[in-house]
């Protein structure tokens, strides 16, 4: 490790590692800092990617990309199945290899990685980030750097430190239990989402099927559901989804973790500074999906930042490539999802059931996910104009 | 005011990433409150383990 780098990224998730990967092929000095004892672990994540968006990036490779599913099925409260078969594949990945690969290609590239190395705060200097604090196995010290990017994840703190308002609100967080189970009730060719108040309110619960009796499922529910104190916890829902659709399930892992579903910061750049990925809270607002676009950030972000490098500029100003870049396309989209995100989680579960029935009745075969987004909401035309646009 | 209960805590950050003053430092596997708090409690409702809880008041 040395002193200086031009460029300082927080966080080894799919957001930092690529924002690494693209700072360094642009020729900047790159260090990659993670809390964590490892990189990819442990893996708070649905793990499931739609294929368009990671072909920009990878060709799957069955190493990391276990599944690739056509069929998804969306049942409502009454436990009506409206099956999608949809063009485009949904790829589950497993993170822990997929995240390990990311961290090696910019390795490759030159960025140095470190794990294990806490970052407690920024150095400011004239208004301008210009390094960070940090603590390795009790030791703290300071790194220097012309560039921070923050890819820390949905517990974001170095926008914070930075005068970036960053904290979710609480109608915009969901919170999230998942577990990997292992049941022979897994339908390894189909990918399952289960809407209603009482499974999971303001959220759904997913069931991403890792291969042959081996399935990623988690529960989310929107913040706002959450302030009463006899409320149940998304592990309460978790459990009860288990015991009723899967009770011979072992259960592997189970983790907890927050998906910020949110309509995107307004600002993610300051002098010296760019915030990618979760931090940031680029997200699908409606599916919480975050990996492809966190590595479209991180993309971004490392290209901007290796130009900053060149020209030596790293002011406000000339950062402002990435959100403009970032604005037009991903951030506009998720714009639009959020003004969805509004009506679609508002629907009450008679709405649900009465939205799924008019699907199985009039057009069972050959539904799109496009279909499902226009017809659910067609009592909301301006809504329907964006999901129109949003899947093209 | 709040407190963890570090048995149940699962490291996820969602607290930290509702946290209005930003004072919840989490580190791989240690967790703490700093001072600050303005007592929100949006880190008790969001807990997916409810392992934050608040104190009893005393008078």
């Amino acid at each position: 490790m040395k002193e200086e780098y031009d460029v300082i990224i927080v966080g080894g998730g799919p957001g930092g590692t690529t924002a690494a990967y693209y700072a360094a092929s642009g020729g900047a000095k790159v260090l990659l800092l993670e809390k964590k004892r490892d990189i990819g672990f442990p893996v708070r994540c649905a793990e499931g990617v739609g294929e368009a968006g990671l072909k920009e990036f990878l060709n799957p490779d069955p190493k990391w990309a276990v599944n690739k599913i056509n069929t998804y099925r969306l049942i409502a409260p009454d436990g009506n199945i409206v099956t999608v078969k949809n063009k485009e594949a949904g790829y589950i990945l497993n993170r822990r290899v997929f995240d390990y690969m990311l961290a090696e290609r910019a390795s490759e590239m030159g960025a140095e990685i470190l794990t294990r190395m806490y970052v407690n705060g920024i150095i400011i200097n004239d208004r301008t980030v210009s390094g960070v604090r940090c603590e390795y196995l009790g030791k703290k010290f300071s790194i220097r750097s012309n560039i921070v990017i923050g890819a820390d994840g949905v517990e974001s703190r170095v926008g914070r430190w930075c005068g970036i308002k960053t904290n979710i609100k609480l109608r915009d967080i969901e919170t999230c239990v998942q577990a990997t189970i292992s049941s022979k009730k897994i339908e390894s060719d189909k990918i399952d989402f289960y809407f209603g108040k009482k499974i999971a309110p303001g959220g759904y619960v997913w069931v991403f099927p890792k291969g042959k009796n081996l399935a990623n499922v988690g529960v989310g529910i929107a913040g706002i559901y959450t302030k009463n104190p006899e409320r149940k916890s998304p592990l309460d829902y978790l459990n009860e989804f288990l015991n009723k659709h899967y009770p011979d399930a072992s259960i592997l892992t189970r983790l907890a973790g927050g998906v910020p579903c949110a309509e995107g910061l307004k600002r993610i750049v300051a002098d010296g500074l760019m915030l990618v990925g979760d931090a940031a809270h680029q997200a699908n607002p409606v599916t919480g999906g975050g990996i492809v676009n966190a590595m479209k950030a991180g993309r971004i972000a490392g290209k901007v930042a290796a130009e900053a490098v060149l020209k030596q500029d790293f002011s406000e100003k000339m950062l402002r490539e990435y959100p403009k870049q970032w604005n037009n396309t991903v951030g506009e989209i998720n714009k639009k999802f959020y003004r969805m995100k509004k009506v679609i989680f508002g629907f009450s579960d008679k709405s649900l059931n009465a939205i799924a029935k008019s699907f199985n009745e009039t057009s069972p075969e050959n539904l799109t996910i496009k279909d499902i987004f226009v017809g659910a909401l067609k009592k909301h035309p301006p809504l329907v104009i964006d999901a129109l646009k949003v899947f093209k | 005011m709040v407190y963890i209960i570090e048995d149940k805590c699962d490291y996820c950050g969602i607290c930290v990433s509702v946290c209005p003053p930003n004072v919840i430092e989490l580190k791989e596997n240690n967790i703490k409150i700093l001072e600050g708090c303005t007592d929100c409690k949006l880190c008790v409702y969001v807990c997916p383990y409810k392992a934050v809880k608040e104190n009893e008041r005393r008078i």
